[in-house]
């Protein structure tokens, strides 16, 4: 089954088909060592600009800040869930470190 | 690849919408299928629907374009009664109750709490009292503005009929219906400015051209303003000029050349202003003559702009508030409508007012406000007497005067914080506790929920945009801080010099602010030239947070609420998605 995955209403949220699954204003912790000198990037999700699917991950190419150090810009593709099945399930946001897709990759 | 956006538009948009909408009125919420809710919702925009945000599925904010805020008598009253009879959620507004009318800082209307199930029945009554909903929101012609006063205010020439011809030609106009983007213009005859066409993606702007010896009165034409997406552009100059009867023909071809060139691929680069980065207004010109006019293009004339007053950082910020005469020797009132939110019941009596003593007309500006107009002399004294005017006034505290604020989480998904509520108390709170330098009387403080910008904040004396930061640890809702902004002959944009201040620390740093103000001014010069003398470093020392008296409510995440101000506030006690009746819809298995 194909799932439909789109970014609606300027980078707003996340639709996975049809539902609205994440939003902006999300603070995230992020093991991103390339995007500011934090220990855990504090990250504030301001918009997101893409989404794709690797694999069974769902991850949001995000505009962000850093609320600790104030960093801000593009840390890459962030997962925020998976499809299995094709069910969504996201991911507990607010009590895991997210890392970026292509951290993982190198 | 064309974006899925574009895909929903090619296969339906524009006027034709309309028919699927009154379909899923008729047969209800549910028959909207599951998976074309994002492109039914895309759509719907174009009929001025923006579906509210999580937690509010199922309700719309429902956004009424009155070109120029120019709201013709016994319109207002229209208004009022279908905020009140349909304009109504399943929660309240501590500040402002259960059915309220937002006047917007593009001189339009919005409701929210809107239920499909309603929506034809809302139409009918707008469209029986020339009122309409079509291009309020969605990528096409939005909402044109100017100077509020058009037609009745002095002016260089004479807006008005311009864009009353504009708003007739590219409403419901097949080949203007499907843009990249939104498309925003701006067409002012006054000479001072208030058009705030700097900001827009379309502005004509005073200026005259000597032909013949003779003065020609029209406009020039800039192209490409906007403030959202971190990405402020003024609108620059095309060098070209139009005088007023052909107004329409040159924005014909502007508007077809930003369909045609306009990028569809990404809608993040699809604004004209990014076009116009690209291209420069030379080429732009050119593009334009070459390809979609068939006459000639005249070449900029003389502009007025030296002369501009408006948010100029003078002591007149132009604003309409307070008692103006009018060309015509009646008078208009202006009265100011606190982060631009007004009861249903203060605005039917506000449509009253308009009547008894007026023409009953009102109309609306892109501070927030309503101006009463065509008040005879001799009627004056009594309107100013009655109790409508002690809460919504023509003679405010600068404070209450200068507050413009956005919907912000209560409604909108791009939100990060909480917004009109919190600056009524802000407003109140400096009110109370903080003395304005001398001659001070206007100051603006504009808050945006996010950079989208929607309460122009880059052009405020103070500007706030919605962050976050951590207090003690935990996560609250913050507020950058930008200074330096303003319109006026030389417009800037302001510097976002304080980051992530906690919100109940921001009425601090204002008052300190301020403070340091009164110390360090030189003579009686204003705050926009005080500001304007400081290095980036003196402008970061400036803004020094502070707790005081003040408390806010919201500090927590309002928006994982799915009401900021519910009792039960938690996404999970949520009735979304409701019936037509406003009753819980079960989820189904999912
Ligand atoms: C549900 C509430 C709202 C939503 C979701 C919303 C959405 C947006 C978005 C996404 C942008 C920037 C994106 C772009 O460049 O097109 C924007 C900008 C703007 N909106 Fe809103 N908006 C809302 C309410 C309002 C209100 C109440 C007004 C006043 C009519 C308003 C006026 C503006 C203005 C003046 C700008 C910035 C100027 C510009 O870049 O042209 N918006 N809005
Ligand atoms: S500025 Fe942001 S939060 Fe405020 S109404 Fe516009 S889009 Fe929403
Ligand atoms: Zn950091």
């Amino acid at each position: 089954m194909s799932v439909a995955l789109r970014i609606l209403d300027d980078g707003a949220w996340l639709s996975v088909n049809d539902q609205r699954r994440v939003s902006v204003s999300e603070l995230w912790r992020l093991d991103a060592p390339d995007f500011c000198d934090c220990d855990l990037v504090d990250f504030i999700a301001e918009g997101f600009t893409g989404v794709s699917a690797d694999g069974h991950q769902v991850a949001v190419t995000t505009y962000g800040k850093c609320i600790a150090c104030g960093e801000s810009g593009v840390p890459g593709k962030l997962p925020v869930g998976h499809i299995r099945q094709g069910e969504y399930k996201g991911y507990d946001r607010q009590n895991i470190v997210l890392r970026p897709i292509e951290r993982r990759q190198r | 690849m064309p974006t899925d956006v574009e895909r929903w538009k090619s296969e339906v948009y524009g006027n034709e919408i309309r028919e699927h909408l009154y379909q899923f009125a008729e047969d209800g919420w549910e028959s909207i299928p599951d998976d074309e809710h994002d492109a039914w919702f895309e759509r719907f925009k174009w009929w001025g629907l923006y579906h509210q945000r999580n937690g509010q599925e199922s309700y719309f904010m429902m956004r009424i374009g009155t070109p120029n805020g120019v709201l013709e008598p016994g319109q207002t009253e229209v208004v009022a009664e279908i905020a009140k009879e349909y304009a109504s959620g399943p929660a309240e507004n501590p500040e402002f109750g259960d059915a309220y009318v937002d006047w917007t800082t593009r001189q339009s209307i919005q409701l929210h709490w809107i239920k499909l199930e309603d929506i034809p029945e809302i139409f009918e009554k707008l469209e029986a009292n020339g009122l309409s909903t079509q291009q309020a929101c969605g990528d096409s012609w939005r909402n044109i503005v100017g100077n509020p006063m058009a037609g009745k205010a002095p002016e260089f020439v004479d807006a008005w009929p311009v864009i009353q011809e504009l708003n007739e030609r590219f409403k419901g106009n097949e080949d203007h219906s499907n843009l990249p983007r939104k498309w925003k213009v701006s067409v002012t005859g006054a000479p001072d400015g208030s058009g705030q066409g700097d900001i827009n993606d379309l502005a004509f702007e005073p200026a005259y051209k000597e032909v013949d010896g003779e003065e020609v009165r029209g406009f020039n034409v800039r192209v490409g303003g906007g403030l959202s997406r971190n990405e402020p552009r003024l609108a620059r100059e095309l060098d070209v000029f139009t005088r007023p009867e052909n107004a329409a023909d040159v924005a014909a071809g502007i508007s077809a050349l930003f369909r045609e060139h306009g990028d569809r691929e990404n809608r993040y680069n699809a604004r004209v202003k990014f076009l116009m980065d690209e291209w420069g207004p030379e080429k732009f010109r050119n593009t334009l003559q070459e390809e979609f006019v068939d006459f000639e293009l005249e070449t900029a004339g003389t502009d007025l702009r030296e002369q501009y007053t408006y948010n100029a950082g003078g002591e007149e910020h132009g604003d309409l508030i307070g008692v103006h005469e009018q060309a015509d020797g009646n008078y208009y009132v202006g009265l100011n409508v606190l982060v631009g939110r007004m009861g249903a019941d203060d605005t039917l009596e506000l449509a009253e007012l308009a009547e008894k003593y007026g023409s009953g007309e009102i109309r609306i500006s892109q501070r927030q406000n309503v101006m009463i107009t065509d008040v005879p002399e001799e009627d004056l004294d009594d309107l100013l007497e009655e109790d409508l005017l002690e809460h919504y006034s023509p003679d405010p505290h600068p404070f209450m005067r200068g507050s413009v604020a956005c919907t912000g989480t209560e409604f909108c998904s791009l939100s990060i914080v909480e917004t009109k509520n919190r600056q009524v108390r802000f407003a109140r709170w400096l009110k109370q506790n903080v003395e304005l330098p001398d001659g001070v009387e206007d100051f603006h403080i504009h808050l945006s929920g996010c950079t989208a910008s929607c309460a122009q904040p880059q052009i405020a004396d103070i500007s706030l945009r919605g962050m976050k930061t951590r207090k003690d640890g935990e996560p609250v809702e913050a507020l950058d801080i930008g200074l330096g902004g303003g319109l006026g002959e030389d417009p800037h944009f302001a510097e976002w010099v304080g980051q992530r201040v906690p919100v109940d620390e921001v009425p601090g740093a204002i008052k300190n602010l301020l403070a340091s103000f009164e110390d360090q001014r030189e003579g009686d010069e204003t705050f926009r030239t005080f500001i304007a003398r400081q290095d980036e470093e003196e402008l970061e020392d400036l803004i020094e947070p502070e707790e005081t008296s003040y408390e806010d409510p919201y500090m927590h995440n309002t928006k994982m609420t799915w009401y900021p101000y519910a009792d039960e506030d938690d996404m999970d006690a949520s009735p979304a998605p409701t019936d037509g009746e406003g009753n819980p819809i079960a989820p189904a298995d999912d």
